[in-house]
């Protein structure tokens, strides 16, 4: 008989051992699924693991890809640390992207330094703003901030739509739903000759360190912990709730926010129909994935950059149909998250019943 | 230390004992819970289980009525060996079990619980008239119609008695029986389970209060970190051998010196609050006073009151009248936790994990819950040495064991935790303490220590007002002593001028009778019967 048994302590050793756990069970995953497929099996984990990385216009996608990532899913851990559930950030950086390119439109043609930190600090206020009517109805009705935050996503995405289809539309566009091309002065200096790479990766990683440091470092990253794993203790030391749930929300909201204007003023460069291709949600996977924690989450967002690009590979170099590599994503990701029990518990082989005689 | 004796069996009969445990072993990740203990119980014999928190003996009465499994030993049962593998299967062979805490519907009638836990032939249509015979034969009034929700608690475990001798138990076990009942009532369930021992029932019946025992049972296993290190009569013992044997050392006497009156440090005026879930208890009209320099226990059977008082008190729930809690002078009523601490107010709160201390977190990172006051945080970020060294010290100054700042606080025992968190609130030198059931579920030596360190900060001049269910432990430390019972509170009266008698039948209510317009209020749940 196999039994799950809880550790005193959580195991430090498997802290670590954990993802090669899951890697390891991937890769023997892979071996079977490839070859069902009609596949080399050692060709798909090439394609998948080494040729969107081996040269540096694929290394800088994979890091173009991971910086909203990362960017997100810090921003969202402060608030999941602190049981505060923000589904919607994909909404709100639809929301930071709108606000963001509404000011680079606004400015167009301006030369003057200032049009990109405008841009993002719209970009920050325009995702708070989304972010506040979760924390408001929360906060004074009690409101679910899970369902009210995923469905603003699809009202910020309509009202990217109207305006792109209407007030927004670039009238020399042949009719295509987006806006004007930003000029220079509203687009991310580039990094990496060769590559769509921007500064907006040191900006991801500026909040990454930030976030770190209000995490653990600061009293009320401190209170957030507590109201998250303890509710009664947060009440008892007098940390109030509606503080914790509109920080969360709000701490959210910026980075994503922050991450809309980083792809509409990077590799987009002007407002379109879609500002994202799921960042905002994959982001949640990429926060716990990292494990709630800052230093994780940046592993976890070059992951989960990885995957979207070996996904991509696979499709182009094997012709291998779409499902089959989301179902070696899911593997990977499923492996991640399954592999953490072991942290907490150890597996016990033990013989069934030998302690009391029979009756 | 006294040595163990030989067990002294005036009443074991001679067809041998009715159940004997011998080398019952069961270990958990981190404790060896019973380690080879062996338990003879006579038929018809009241058999003691004593031992202090964490000494096993939950445990060993789970493995009796097949809720854990051992991992060695063996079960015999008049004389036959068993395998208890599940409850159902105990309540076949005749035991019966009444748990600490009771599980019951609140909202099903008495007879709808009681038919809930019997087998599909003995739950029949008769049930209520059978449930009535047995509760007349033993004296446990009961009325097989009534809802649980409007019962009293001593109510409640009536029910829970009545539904183990309906099954026609030849053990029953009681856990902690008296832990909610008032001294009246307590000698009501004595004389029930002396019948039953009369009828040939035995009863093992565990508790750690040495004076219930040296008048109710006949023979006493003690157990000690999971052994059994003692047997003997109690009724040959006194209360302070029978404490000897279960710590294993001498207790330390709590030192008393004459209490010197200050200023008022908490003043409640007029408190009304309501409650705040349906089978919560409001609070009416309620005043109080303590002084710098005295400690005020607030006696009473836990659900009249207590716990909204608390909240009131401690800031975690507001009262709109800012006059009816007045903290160091102040109005305090519309001020939440964090604005009273700063007026010097400490709270050691009843739930130790989850509301006390964080469960999943460090020592260190729990001392800066409350102490963060104390030059732990500059410019709002967290000074890491400082909060270790604080924890530090805690841990050194009250004798916590624990692994360092760094042990999670779930990793400690209750009592361990307890006197972290007392110590982490009396290092802030506060100008009121308020403790909430400070020695629950903690064990003997660490009680005496936390009731030193609270007649210690009173003699320091510090005002400290203690809510508890021990009446002994109120008599032992405090200066004088109010009672709460249906949501009211009876005056406070001086230690010295009142007895155990008066205060059980202020707990009872009496008061509330005689004094105010209506006895029953709101609050059926907290109710209390004689």
């Amino acid at each position: 008989m196999i039994r799950l048994e809880a550790r005193p302590e959580p195991s430090r050793t498997f802290r670590w051992a954990s993802p090669l756990i899951a890697f390891g069970l991937t890769i023997a995953i892979g071996m079977v699924l490839f070859p069902l497929m009609g596949k080399n099996p050692f060709d798909a984990l090439h394609a998948f693991f080494i040729k969107p990385v081996d040269s540096a216009y694929g290394v800088g996608e994979l890091l173009l890809k991971a910086s909203p990532l990362m960017l997100i899913a810090t921003g969202l851990a402060a608030g999941y640390r602190a049981n505060v559930w923000n589904i919607g950030a994909e909404g709100q950086l639809t929301l930071g992207g709108i606000a963001g390119g509404g000011v680079a439109l606004a400015l167009h043609g301006s030369t003057s330094p200032f049009v990109l930190p405008l841009m993002f600090v719209a970009g920050i206020i325009g995702g708070m703003a989304w972010a506040a009517i979760p924390a408001w109805l929360r906060t004074r009705f009690n409101a679910n901030e899970i369902l009210v935050s995923l469905m603003l996503v699809y009202v910020a995405t309509l009202i990217l739509s109207i305006l792109v289809h209407g007030a927004w539309r670039d009238p020399e566009g042949f009719n295509f739903p987006q806006s004007k091309m930003f000029t220079e002065s509203a687009i991310l200096p580039n990094l990496l000759p060769e590559t769509r790479l921007n500064v907006g990766l040191f900006v991801a990683l500026a909040v990454v360190a930030a976030g770190w440091v209000f995490m653990e470092k600061s009293f009320t990253g401190y209170q957030m912990r507590v109201a998250g794993l303890a509710p009664a203790a947060a009440h008892y030391a007098g940390i109030s709730s509606p503080r914790t749930v509109w920080l969360g929300m709000l701490i959210g909201g910026a980075c994503a926010g922050l991450a809309g204007v980083g792809e509409i003023a990077g590799p987009i460069g002007q407002l379109q129909a879609s500002v994202s291709p799921g960042y905002g949600f994959a982001a949640i996977i990429v926060a716990f994935v990292g494990r709630l924690n800052p230093v994780g989450i940046v592993f976890a967002s070059l992951l989960m950059s990885l995957l979207y690009l070996g996904g991509e590979s696979a499709q182009l170099n094997l012709a291998l149909p779409s499902a089959v590599t989301g179902l070696f994503q899911g593997t990977l990701l499923f492996f991640l998250l399954a592999a953490d029990v072991f942290i907490h518990y150890r597996i016990r082989l033990r013989r069934a019943a030998r302690s009391t005689a029979p009756a | 230390m006294t040595l163990p004796r030989t067990p002294v069996s005036d009443t074991v009969s001679d067809t041998g004992p009715r159940l004997a445990l011998s080398g019952i072993t069961k270990a958990y990740p981190s404790v060896v819970a019973n380690d080879a203990i062996d338990l003879d119980v006579a038929a018809g014999e009241i058999h003691a289980v004593l031992g202090e928190n964490g000494a096993g003996k939950s445990t060993l009465m789970k493995v009796i009525y097949g809720v854990v499994k051992p991992d060695a030993g063996t079960i015999l049962w008049e004389g036959k060996p068993v395998s208890i593998a599940n409850p159902a299967r105990a309540r076949r062979l005749g035991i019966g079990m009444v748990f600490q805490h009771f599980s019951l519907f609140e909202t099903l009638t008495v007879a709808e619980n009681i038919a809930l836990s019997l087998d599909r032939e003995r739950a029949g249509g008769d049930l209520p008239a059978r449930i009535r015979e047995v509760s007349a034969r033993y004296g446990l009034p009961l009325d097989p119609d009534r809802h649980v929700l409007s019962m009293s608690v001593g109510e409640r475990q009536r029910v829970e008695i009545v539904r183990c001798l309906l099954q026609d138990p030849r053990l029953l076990i009681m856990d902690e029986p008296t832990s909610v009942l008032t001294p009246q009532a307590v000698e009501k369930l004595f004389e029930t389970l002396r019948r039953l021992s009369d009828e040939g029932c035995s009863i093992l019946y565990i508790s750690h209060k040495l004076d219930e025992i040296r008048a109710l049972c006949t023979r006493a296993t003690v157990l000690r970190g999971g052994k059994v290190t003692g047997a003997c009569d109690p009724r040959r013992e006194s209360s302070a051998s029978l404490a000897r044997m279960m710590i294993g050392g001498d207790l330390p006497r709590p030192q008393h010196r004459a209490a010197k009156l200050g200023e008022a440090r908490l003043v409640v005026d007029g408190l009304t609050l309501a409650a705040d879930d349906p089978f919560g208890t409001s609070l009416s009209d309620l005043h109080l006073t303590v002084h710098a320099g005295e400690i005020v226990g607030i006696a009473g059977v836990s659900g009249n009151g207590q716990k909204e008082l608390m909240a009131a008190l401690s800031g975690e729930r507001t009262v709109d009248s800012p006059g009816a809690v007045r903290l160091m002078g102040t109005p305090a009523g519309r001020l939440d936790a964090e604005e009273r601490r700063a007026l010097g107010l400490a709270f050691v709160p009843e739930e130790r994990l989850g509301r006390g201390a964080v469960p999943e977190m460090s020592l260190a990172e729990n001392a800066l819950l409350t102490a963060h006051r104390q030059d732990l945080v500059r410019n709002g970020f967290v000074r890491t040495d400082a909060v270790r060294g604080f924890a530090a010290e805690t841990i050194a100054q009250f004798n916590v064991k624990a692994g360092g700042p760094d042990a999670a606080a779930r990793s400690l025992s209750g009592g361990n935790l307890q006197k972290f968190i007392v110590g982490r609130e009396i290092r802030q030198a506060p100008k009121l303490m308020i403790a909430a059931q400070p020695t629950w579920g903690v064990d003997v030596g660490a009680a005496a220590q936390i009731r030193q360190a609270l007649i210690d900060l009173r003699d320091a001049g510090v005002a400290v007002l203690v809510v508890s269910e021990e009446l002994d432990e109120l008599f032992e430390i405090c200066d004088r002593l109010a009672v709460i019972a249906q949501g009211r509170l009876a005056d406070a009266r001086p230690t010295r001028d009142t007895n155990a008698e008066e205060i059980g039948l202020l707990m009872a209510g009496s008061f509330i009778a005689a004094g105010t317009e209506s006895g029953r209020r709101l609050s059926p749940a907290g109710a209390v019967d004689v």
